[in-house]
């Protein structure tokens, strides 16, 4: 594809000076992209969009709200009663959140299936855990800004978590508060971070897509593309699929903004923040259930490392051993479409993670159906969890018999056509 | 310039040179000055000086009748003040031979053995245990149960059952009279 040139005085003079609209061309139209991408590949656009959106509703939420215990929870209800529109826009970051999560849960999922993470696109996946992780932290933060009930005590009990480190947790969670408990101090430097992180997502989805533009898309027959006749250049093709996409998103997102705002949301959290006392249930958001199932499933000591330690190595781990994905699944072929076993334990483990997301809203004490603990189940699915990234997926690489990938994407698409002329 | 320099510059020249050594003494120092600048920045975090003033807390017994507790704030966080009955004070003491998983005496943990001043937070992740009230459950030992993840107390707020490593932390605190007491 050649570059056009650009007949314009001012256009040239810029882009002699910085090539931003041969840029432009080469990576937002031009771009070459495999021809068979499904709505599966519609989630990353989606989730760079909702990204825009929680940047721009929080600026601008900031514009209203208090940073201290005295005054944050009172104006979080003044930007619910008062502020033009402020329902609105703390409605939208509020489900937002939710959103953003689902849309990144699914693009993952998506990447496990096709195997997108494998070579040579194993920075890609890298950076993508690492943005994973930021917007944990940051959902984290922003959920203790209204300091009501649950933003406290999901502060205390998040910080406090550091303290199973021996010697330098105490330390460390005392600077963590910049004092003896979750007050005004942790209020502050929360909001503070919670401005920050999100321009540092921004930059790491930069890298994120400059390393996809490094090797282009995955596709779902997980073959690498062979020339001109696999791609189609990014617009029109892909912006209009991706509006269309954007289009049904927002009917659910709108959804939830305007005719369940609180769906997602515990009711404590509109009871302002009480050092003195803890909420009899306190429960994450849906999109942290599934680690605060694993974190609570260690009740054992290992030798002489306590549980509570090995829960929050677990929890952490359990992110992180995600980055090695790329080496533990041993296959050489991506796609799930042409692994028989694989294609079934993918959807094993992914039973496995909404059980997970399932425990973490259970109190682990309570009895599923009278006959099993919840605390149980937690067991068995976080053991499950590690066993199948650890063990199934380094030795399903191994033993499993692949069926043979399509020569290139459009054989594919000839064979097929082929196949039904014959049939007819 | 009379000396003349011991290493031509560009010279082919085995080993160390002044230029290594250059570099990594700038290096170095370059590190530690960096080090040095990224303490404060660090540090800021850490409390202040009115939050450190605000540490100690005085408190005056006398209207806690026997078997009643009370909950006063120090540094932030409650402290359950128990006037403990006979009976618990036996209880404390004969579970002091019972299977512990922090083990310690009832009397390392009280000064007088009718008043036990224990930090009511959980030492699991920081929840605050019930049982100050009568009516709230105390949990298998009759001390405290925590709500969030199900760790039992007894009565010398030694952890007994449930996911906490520890025993309730007991503060440093002081007999300023025999009614008076200054935690912190």
């Amino acid at each position: 594809m050649t570059s056009p040139t650009w007949n314009n005085p001012i256009v040239k003079w810029i882009e002699y000076r910085l090539p931003v609209f041969s840029f432009t061309q080469e990576h937002l139209i031009d771009y070459p992209t495999p021809k068979n991408l499904n709505y599966w590949w519609n989630f990353g656009s989606l989730a760079g969009i909702v990204l825009t959106i929680m940047i721009v509703t929080g600026i601008v939420l900031a514009m209203h709200y208090t940073p201290h215990v005295d005054y944050a929870f009172e104006s979080v209800e003044r930007i619910m009663r008062d502020v033009n529109y402020g329902w609105l826009i703390r409605y939208v970051h509020m489900n937002g959140g939710s959103m953003f999560f689902a849309v990144v849960y699914i693009h993952i999922f998506r990447g496990l299936y096709y195997g997108s993470y494998k070579a040579p696109r194993e920075m890609l996946w890298i950076i993508g855990i690492i943005i994973l992780l930021t917007m944990m932290a940051t959902a984290f933060l922003g959920y203790v800004l209204p300091w009501g009930q649950m933003s406290f005590w999901a502060a205390t009990v998040i910080t406090n978590m550091f303290s199973a480190f021996p010697l330098i947790g105490e330390p460390i969670v005392t600077w963590l508060w910049g004092g003896f408990s979750v007050d005004n101090p942790t209020l502050n430097r929360f909001f503070s971070l919670h401005y920050l992180l999100p321009f540092v997502i921004f930059g790491l989805v930069f890298l994120h897509l400059w390393a996809l533009h490094v090797h282009h898309s995955n596709n779902p027959l997980g073959i690498d593309t062979k020339g001109p006749q696999d791609i189609l250049p990014f617009h029109p093709y892909y912006t209009i699929k991706d509006l269309f996409g954007l289009g049904v998103f927002m009917l659910v997102f709108m959804g939830f903004v305007f005719f369940a705002p609180n769906f997602f949301v515990e009711p404590d959290n509109y009871i302002k923040a009480n050092p003195m006392q803890t909420p009899t249930h306190i429960v994450p958001e849906w999109y942290l259930t599934p680690f605060y199932a694993i974190l609570r499933a260690i009740t054992f000591d290992i030798w002489f490392i306590p549980a509570k330690l090995i829960g929050v190595i677990a929890m952490f781990g359990s992110v992180l051993i995600l980055v090695l994905v790329p080496w533990l699944d041993t296959s050489k072929v991506r796609s799930a479409r042409y692994r028989p076993i694989y294609k079934q334990v993918y959807w094993f483990f992914v039973i496995d993670c909404i059980v997970l997301g399932w425990v973490g809203f259970n109190s682990p004490d309570a009895m599923f159906m009278g006959a099993v603990s919840f605390l149980r189940i937690g067991q068995v699915a976080t053991a499950y969890y590690f066993l199948h990234l650890l063990v199934v997926l380094p030795v399903l690489g191994k033993v499993e018999r692949p069926r043979s990938p399509p020569d290139s994407i459009s054989a594919a698409v000839t064979k097929e056509s082929n196949a039904v002329t014959e049939a007819a | 310039m009379t000396d003349a320099p011991t290493v031509a510059a560009g010279a082919p020249h085995e080993g160390e040179t002044r230029r290594d050594f250059l570099l990594i003494a700038t290096s170095v120092v370059g590190a530690v000055g960096t080090a040095l600048a990224v303490w404060p920045l660090i540090d800021q975090m850490n409390p202040a000086a009115d939050v450190l003033a605000l540490s100690s807390t005085e408190v005056d017994l006398s209207p806690i009748e026997v078997g009643q507790s009370i909950t006063v704030v120090w540094r932030g966080k409650p402290v359950f003040i128990r006037r403990r009955t006979a009976k618990e004070i036996a209880r404390a003491k004969t579970d002091d031979a019972s299977d512990l998983p922090d083990p310690q005496a009832d009397s390392e943990r009280v000064q007088k053995p009718e008043w036990l001043i224990v930090v009511g937070v959980c030492t699991h992740l920081g929840c605050i245990p019930l049982g100050q009230r009568a009516t709230e459950p105390r949990g298998d030992f009759g001390g405290w149960f925590c709500p969030c993840h199900g760790s039992h107390y007894d009565t010398s707020g030694r952890i007994r059952k449930g996911p906490a490593p520890e025993n309730l932390a007991v503060p440093e605190y002081v007999f300023v009279t025999d009614t008076k007491i200054k935690i912190g």
